[in-house]
Formats: structure tokens, C-alpha cells, sequence
């Protein structure tokens, strides 16, 4: 691919149509990274600002009168310390659960001698496009399950996914050589040693994919906790957050003998420092782990 | 040997008890899915019943049709189904196109690390939770300190409160979506363009095409399945607009553009407990994305030769 991109670099002589197309193509990439970092840069520097300066829009390209106020105040909140403690719990039960029930069912449904294969491919693809709904659902899960308000609800009912099974199914079935099995059970291995002692070690690349997508997915959802969760002290960090963002519930425990303007500029500066705090384990893991991230999507855009 | 084992009946039970591993392999994604997915299922009936939660799923009356009919005499139908659709159908046709341009235009990039940097920087917006950022849309739009309104005060515009403006709801959720998600949702049209075969552009050029000719003859055709099959996808769910970001940039002053079929169910269901009512709504709404995802696919089938199943 590379000797291909030197060519068109270099080797065809360039015409000027197609260096007046260069300019405008890396005029508008410029634009789009800008575009795309500024509001995501911007946070981080209004969250160490003056948060007077952050108000009047006087901050926008670097931080002015610097500042931790705000984290110093994120630090004595309880109930976002709280919460991130709830997400990582859920995030790392989570994942581990989505792994443990998905990646054999995709094994199963990639082998091509199992009996059955169509009806269970059938059973494991269908609710991708129809569903029981919210409210069939939750009435199972409460009056059925008595799941209301526990751990176990914000790990368990959700953790089989069927476009996980699609894409790791997709992968067993282009990356393990069939002739593998063959020679497994010539030499008397059953389905489940190799599944563990062969499948496994050789799909690393899959678990990653699915365990980065379950973590990501865990650590950014706040619908299943809305619904299903009662008591605050279970909430996960993105209820806090929404509290704090979106409904301007501010930590009476942190603001008390404020006057009102002042409980207002801090609940501003608090919001900056939250969404660092919050969003950080995520961003600052991405960029080193993207290529399993693109792999997964790439391995999903195979037709299997 | 396996082939012949699969012919006679005999021989199939044979097979599956040698295999029994690959069944217990499924096991417990097969209890819970029965559990929590295919059980709801089966309680969808309760949108044909009186639901009574003392009386349960199967106890409680059967009400016929009269949840349905009471969801399509309201003056909430068309209201919803309206917000639904608009909000939906300008996502489709901004979400849509855009990131195969993205991906077009990021395959006409040899300088590696500019590229690199500029894929890095468009994926990263996908990471920000739902939260996080409507907190940042209501935060940058508000009228007294945020930057857009700012900005565009600067340039002479001046918008007012943006939050507070119904017209301007689906504009502001479609445009975000976009900022938020157009360099992922990319990545697969990425990956379909690496894998042409470099000699195509070569013979190309030996024929003279410049730039322009080349993406029209080599890149957008090649492109074509993976359109298809993401625009059926995508028009299996143009009636199931993301709760979530809807439900979070709601207020009182854009409710009425804002309301959709879902975040209408879920209050209805889950705040004044009309389990039944709610039930029939999200009934409606499944079906119909049923439908259109058959047609999508079977017209798509005919006429392209692409289909999901």
C-alpha cells in the first residue's frame, strides 16, 4: 500500500487540477481536526480558568488566571467519587460478563457442523430488529425478576449482544483454519479444550475489540440505570453527571453559606472539571488502543 | 465423515451428542436472552390487555385494540410521529452521506502522520458519552456565556436562546450527531477503500484520469455494498431516533418539537404508569420498524443485489 502511495505522490507527474484538489483537501482536513478538538480543548481550559473570565468568553484560545478551584470542589463531592466507584464496578463486571456469555456463542454459531445452526443463528440474530419494548421489559424484569434496584440488574439482562456475536462470529469463521479442528480431534480433543486451549489464545485480537466496545459501553451509558435504579448511593458516574449537567443539582454539601451568585459560578465551574473527570479514563485510552477499535468495525464490515 | 454423519437422522443424533460442547458453549447466552429478550417479547401482549401488575401478564383482562386506538385518536400521534420522522429523516440524510466524503476525502491523504492525526482527532468525539455531551451542547449554546451564540454575535447573527427555540431542536441534534459521530461512523468506508487494488488506479491514470475521474470510476463504486447494507440498517430504525439524547436536551420551551415517539412512551409508561397504553405505543413503533427494514431489504434485494438476510 505504501509503494502505491508513493506513486501517487511522486511518480505520476501532478497536474495542476490535481494540486489545486491537494490544497483543498488538506484545507478542509485542517478545518475538520479543528473543528472536531476545539470544543473538546476548550473544556480543558475553562476547567483550570478563573471561572468569572470562563463566563464572560474571555477564555478561549489558553487558559487565563489559572486555577483549581474547581477540582478542589469535584473532590469533596461524595456522590461523583461515588459514582465513579459504581462505574468501574459495573464497567469491569460488565465487560467480563458480555465476554463470558458472547464470544462462545459466536464460536458455536461459526462452526459450520453444528446441528441446528440456522435456527440458532436465528435466535441469537432476530432481536437485533424486533424487541418486547421498554415497558414489556420492565415489568418482566420487576415483577418477574425482582431486578429493581440491584447490582445484578445493571450487569446481567443486557450483556448478550447480537452484533457482538455477528462480528466475533465473522472472525472465527476467517481466521481459524478449519483444518485445525480436524487435527484437533484426531488427536482427541474435545469441543470444549478447544475452545479454551485453542480458540482463545488465538482471538486476542477479537477480545479486545469486544471488551474495549463492552468497557466503552458500560462506562458511557446512563439509560439502563435511569430506569431500573432507585437509590442514589447505587447510582453510576453518568447519573451524577446528568445531575450535575443537564439538571443543575449542585452538591448542596459543597456550596453551604454561598450566596446565590456564587453557588452559580461554582456549579459552572464544577460542570469543566466533571466532564475531565469523567470522560479521562476514556480519551486518554484511545488513541493507544484505536487499532483494535477500527479492527472490530472492520471485521463487522465483512459479510459472514 | 461429517458430511454423511448429517445425511441420516441416526447419524445427526450421533453428531450432536459427540458435540454437545458446542451446545453448552450457547447455554447461558441462551438463558438470559430467553429470560430478558424473548420473555419481554411475550409480555408485549399486555398492549392488548387491562394491565393489573397484582393480576399479572397472563391474569390480567384482555382490552382488545383500545390501547391502539387510543394512541391514534390523541392528539400526541401525530405530534410524535411528526417529531419522529423529521428528526429522524434529516439525521438519515445528514449522517448518511458524510462520512463516506470524510472517507473519500481521507483516501486522498499521503501524508501518513497528517492522516493519522486527522482520523485520531475525528474518531474522538464518538467517545463522549451522551451526557457529557448534552451537557456541552446546553452549556455552549447558552445565551449569557456560551461560545456559539457568541461567535455568531460576532458574525453578525444573533440567535437568542437557542435551547429555548423549538424550530432550532432538529438542527442542533442533527448537527452535533454529526460532529459527534461522522469520522466513526467513517471507518468502514476506510476500510473498504484500502482494500481496492492499487493497480485500478494505475491503469486509470495510464488512461489520463485526473483525481476526479478516479473517485467516480474506482472509489464511489466500490463503495456501493457498504452504502447499501448501512442504509438498510439504518432505515430499519428510523422510527427509533436515540432515546437518549432526545430525552436529555428536552425542556419546556422546546417540547414541542422535541417530544418523540420513545421519550412520549417512557413518560407515559414509566412516570404515570399506564403500562398497557405505553406497551401499545412502543408496539406501534417496533412494528413499523419491522416493515420498513422487510421492504428495505427485499426493494434493495431486487434492484441491487445487496441484502442483509
Amino acid at each position: 500500500m505504501s509503494t502505491a502511495a508513493a506513486k501517487h505522490g511522486n511518480h505520476i507527474r501532478k497536474t495542476s487540477a490535481d494540486r489545486t484538489f491537494d490544497i483543498i483537501i488538506y484545507t478542509v482536513a485542517a478545518l475538520m481536526t479543528l473543528i472536531a478538538l476545539y470544543p473538546m480543548y476548550f473544556i480543558v481550559i475553562a476547567s483550570i480558568s478563573d471561572p468569572n473570565l470562563v463566563a464572560r468568553g474571555d477564555v478561549l484560545l489558553w487558559p487565563k488566571r489559572f486555577s483549581l478551584e474547581g477540582y478542589q470542589y469535584l473532590f469533596s463531592m461524595g456522590n461523583l467519587w461515588r459514582g465513579y466507584g459504581n462505574t468501574v464496578l459495573y464497567t469491569l463486571a460488565g465487560t467480563l460478563i458480555m465476554l463470558a456469555v458472547n464470544i462462545p456463542v459466536a464460536y458455536s454459531l461459526s462452526r459450520k457442523d453444528l446441528v441446528g445452526r440456522g435456527f440458532f443463528t436465528f435466535f441469537f440474530i432476530f432481536p437485533m430488529f424486533f424487541g418486547g419494548g421498554l415497558i414489556p421489559t420492565f415489568i418482566i424484569l420487576n415483577n418477574t425478576f425482582n431486578m429493581v434496584d440491584t447490582f445484578r440488574v445493571m450487569v446481567l439482562p443486557f450483556s448478550v449482544i447480537s452484533y457482538y456475536i455477528v462480528v466475533a462470529r465473522t472472525f472465527f469463521q476467517t481466521s481459524l483454519p478449519g483444518e485445525l479442528w480436524d487435527a484437533a480431534q484426531i488427536d482427541g480433543c474435545g469441543n470444549l479444550r478447544y475452545f479454551f486451549q485453542v480458540v482463545l489464545p488465538l482471538s486476542k485480537a477479537i477480545l479486545a475489540v469486544i471488551a474495549l466496545w463492552a468497557a466503552v459501553g458500560h462506562w458511557n451509558s446512563y439509560f439502563n440505570a435511569m430506569i431500573y435504579l432507585r437509590s442514589p448511593e447505587k447510582y453510576p458516574l453518568q447519573l451524577v453527571m446528568r445531575n450535575i449537567l443537564i439538571n443543575n443539582e449542585m452538591a448542596a454539601s459543597a456550596m453551604t453559606g454561598s450566596a446565590a451568585a456564587d453557588i452559580n459560578r461554582k456549579a459552572n465551574l464544577i460542570k469543566y472539571g466533571a466532564i475531565v473527570v469523567s470522560s479521562l479514563p476514556i480519551m486518554t485510552m484511545y488513541p493507544f488502543v484505536q487499532k483494535y477499535f477500527n479492527q472490530g468495525v472492520m471485521i463487522g464490515a465483512l459479510k459472514g | 465423515m461429517e458430511r454423511r454423519a448429517l445425511r441420516s437422522g441416526r447419524f445427526t443424533w450421533e453428531h450432536i451428542r459427540r458435540n454437545w460442547g458446542l451446545y453448552l458453549l450457547m447455554l447461558p447466552a441462551m438463558a438470559i436472552f430467553i429470560c430478558f429478550t424473548y420473555l419481554p417479547m411475550y409480555g408485549v401482549i399486555i398492549a392488548f390487555k387491562d394491565f393489573k401488575p397484582a393480576r399479572g401478564i397472563w391474569g390480567s383482562a384482555w382490552a382488545g385494540l383500545k390501547y391502539f386506538e387510543r394512541y391514534f385518536n390523541s392528539y400526541m400521534f401525530t405530534n410524535t410521529i411528526v417529531n419522529t420522522l423529521v428528526i429522524s429523516l434529516y439525521t438519515l440524510a445528514a449522517t448518511f452521506p458524510l462520512p463516506i466524503l470524510l472517507a473519500l476525502m481521507c483516501n486522498q491523504m499521503y501524508a501518513r502522520r497528517f492522516k493519522k492525526f486527522f482520523q485520531v482527532s475525528t474518531y474522538l468525539p464518538h467517545f463522549i458519552s451522551t451526557v457529557v455531551m448534552c451537557g456541552m451542547i446546553i452549556m455552549f449554546l447558552s445565551p449569557s456565556s456560551g461560545m456559539i451564540p457568541k461567535l455568531l454575535s460576532l458574525a453578525g447573527i444573533q440567535t437568542g436562546d437557542l435551547m429555548g427555540n423549538a424550530g432550532a431542536f432538529s438542527s442542533i441534534y442533527v448537527w452535533t450527531e454529526v460532529w459527534q459521530h461522522v469520522g466513526w461512523d467513517s471507518i468502514m468506508y476506510i476500510a473498504a477503500l484500502s482494500a481496492i487494488d492499487p493497480q485500478l488506479y494505475e491503469a486509470a491514470e495510464v488512461d489520463g484520469a485526473n483525481k476526479w475521474q478516479k473517485i467516480g470510476a474506482i472509489d464511489i463504486p466500490m463503495l456501493v455494498p457498504t452504502m447499501v447494507t448501512l442504509f438498510i440498517l439504518r432505515c430499519g430504525s428510523l422510527l427509533g431516533v436515540g432515546f437518549e439524547k432526545v430525552y436529555l436536551l428536552q425542556n419546556d420551551l422546546n417540547i414541542a418539537r422535541s417530544e418523540i415517539i420513545s421519550t412520549y412512551l417512557y413518560k407515559m409508561g414509566l412516570k404515570s404508569n399506564q403500562y398497557s397504553y405505553s406497551a401499545a405505543i412502543g408496539l406501534f413503533n417496533n412494528v413499523v420498524n419491522f416493515v420498513i427494514l422487510i421492504l428495505v431489504n427485499g426493494i434493495s434485494k431486487k434492484i441491487s443485489d445487496t441484502s442483509l438476510f
